[in-house]
């Protein structure tokens, strides 16, 4: 069941859509992947079909949000509009990457698709650089199955550091340990530690540089060294978010304008 | 080292390994996210009617991309 733009024009109001992230009793799950990975499928079996449509602010694109009880916890789930990526700067990636950062859930479930796990990975360690509150589903596992493909979830979950769970959400199988592992990951019984990316040399002499200034710019809200590596990507639309979501610009935009002429000469050397 | 061909010149039906990245910026990065990194197998799949644009297989998908893109990947044929 998907959404489309027309569904959703029914209801717009406010920027984060009647979502309270104040209430401590709520807790914020972001469900983010690539199309087609069923990730629909995995909201509309987390939350029973109780979803509504959702529409963010001066956006036409689409998510929604339904809510679900498990051991007494109410659980608010985001649908996020489906990406590769989460930096190449089309709307849909825009809204994705702006509820991940500048919201900041409780958690992000990351849902790809068992078939095809080398192009889904791709988003999984985009927002594991983001935040650490990650889960993976690896769902479709029957088609994996069928295919003759073995997922070893154990291996990744070592490699990845973070919780990945196996799903097959069509037919409602994993879905419990998906709620259950949420459940942890919310409570802090669950740290998960993302592995690291570690870029080449260059790249990591200017993070070193310039991170520390960005921890003191930004604070806790948003990961620095992730902020970092979008000065050196040139990323200009990650940071008119930034301007639009926080109040401590002047000295950021220096600092990119000098960072933006970096990136571009660099860019040709990052790969090849 | 063989020689390099942009990937636009490549024939239905055979296959190159992604040497380099041309374009800058988001293209760039959209190819990236596509799986276009050196060493990627290509295999060009199949050309519209008009030439433009074509079909190529990456990494267990089949993308379309434009002249203007293919023309800024290098690959080897295989």
């Amino acid at each position: 069941m998907k959404l489309t733009h027309r569904s959703s024009e029914k209801k717009v109001n406010g920027r984060n859509n009647n979502i309270d992230f104040s209430d401590p009793n709520i807790k914020i799950i972001a469900l983010a992947g690539n199309p087609n990975t069923g990730k629909s499928t995995v909201f509309n079996s987390l939350t029973g079909l109780n979803q509504h449509t959702g529409n963010w602010a001066g956006k036409t694109v689409t998510h929604a949000k339904g809510s679900f009880y498990y051991r007494n916890q109410h659980y608010v789930l985001v649908d996020l509009p489906g990406t590769y990526s989460l930096l190449a700067n089309s709307v849909e990636e825009q809204v994705a990457r702006d509820f991940i950062c500048f919201n900041q859930p409780h958690a992000t479930i990351v849902v790809l698709d068992a078939t095809c796990l080398e192009r889904n990975l791709n988003l999984a360690l985009q927002i594991m650089e983001i935040t650490p509150h990650v889960i993976i589903c690896i769902n479709l596992l029957d088609e994996a199955q069928r295919k003759g493909y073995f997922i070893d979830l154990n291996s990744l979950n070592i490699q990845l550091g973070v919780p990945v769970v196996g799903t097959i959400a069509r037919e409602g199988k994993g879905l419990e340990h998906l709620k259950d592992i949420t459940y942890q990951v919310v409570n802090n019984l669950i740290t998960p530690k993302p592995a690291k990316l570690i870029y080449s040399s260059d790249i990591e002499r200017t993070l070193e540089k310039i991170t520390p200034q960005l921890e003191k710019l930004l604070g806790e809200r948003i990961n620095a060294r992730w902020v970092g590596l979008r000065l050196i990507d040139g990323d200009q639309s990650l940071l008119n978010a930034i301007y639009e979501h926080i109040d401590t610009f002047p000295e950021l935009k220096k600092e990119s304008e000098v960072l933006k002429h970096y990136g571009e000469t660099k860019q040709s050397n990052i790969l090849g | 080292m063989e020689h390099e061909l942009h990937l636009c010149d490549l024939p239905v039906g055979s296959i190159g390994k992604v040497t380099r990245l041309l374009a800058i910026g988001l293209p760039r990065r959209r190819m990236l996210d596509l799986g276009l990194i050196p060493g990627t197998k290509i295999e060009c799949v199949r050309r519209s009617p008009l030439g433009d644009p074509t079909a190529f297989h990456i990494r267990g998908a089949i993308i379309a991309l434009r002249y203007e893109e293919s023309q800024q990947i290098l690959i080897k044929p295989l």
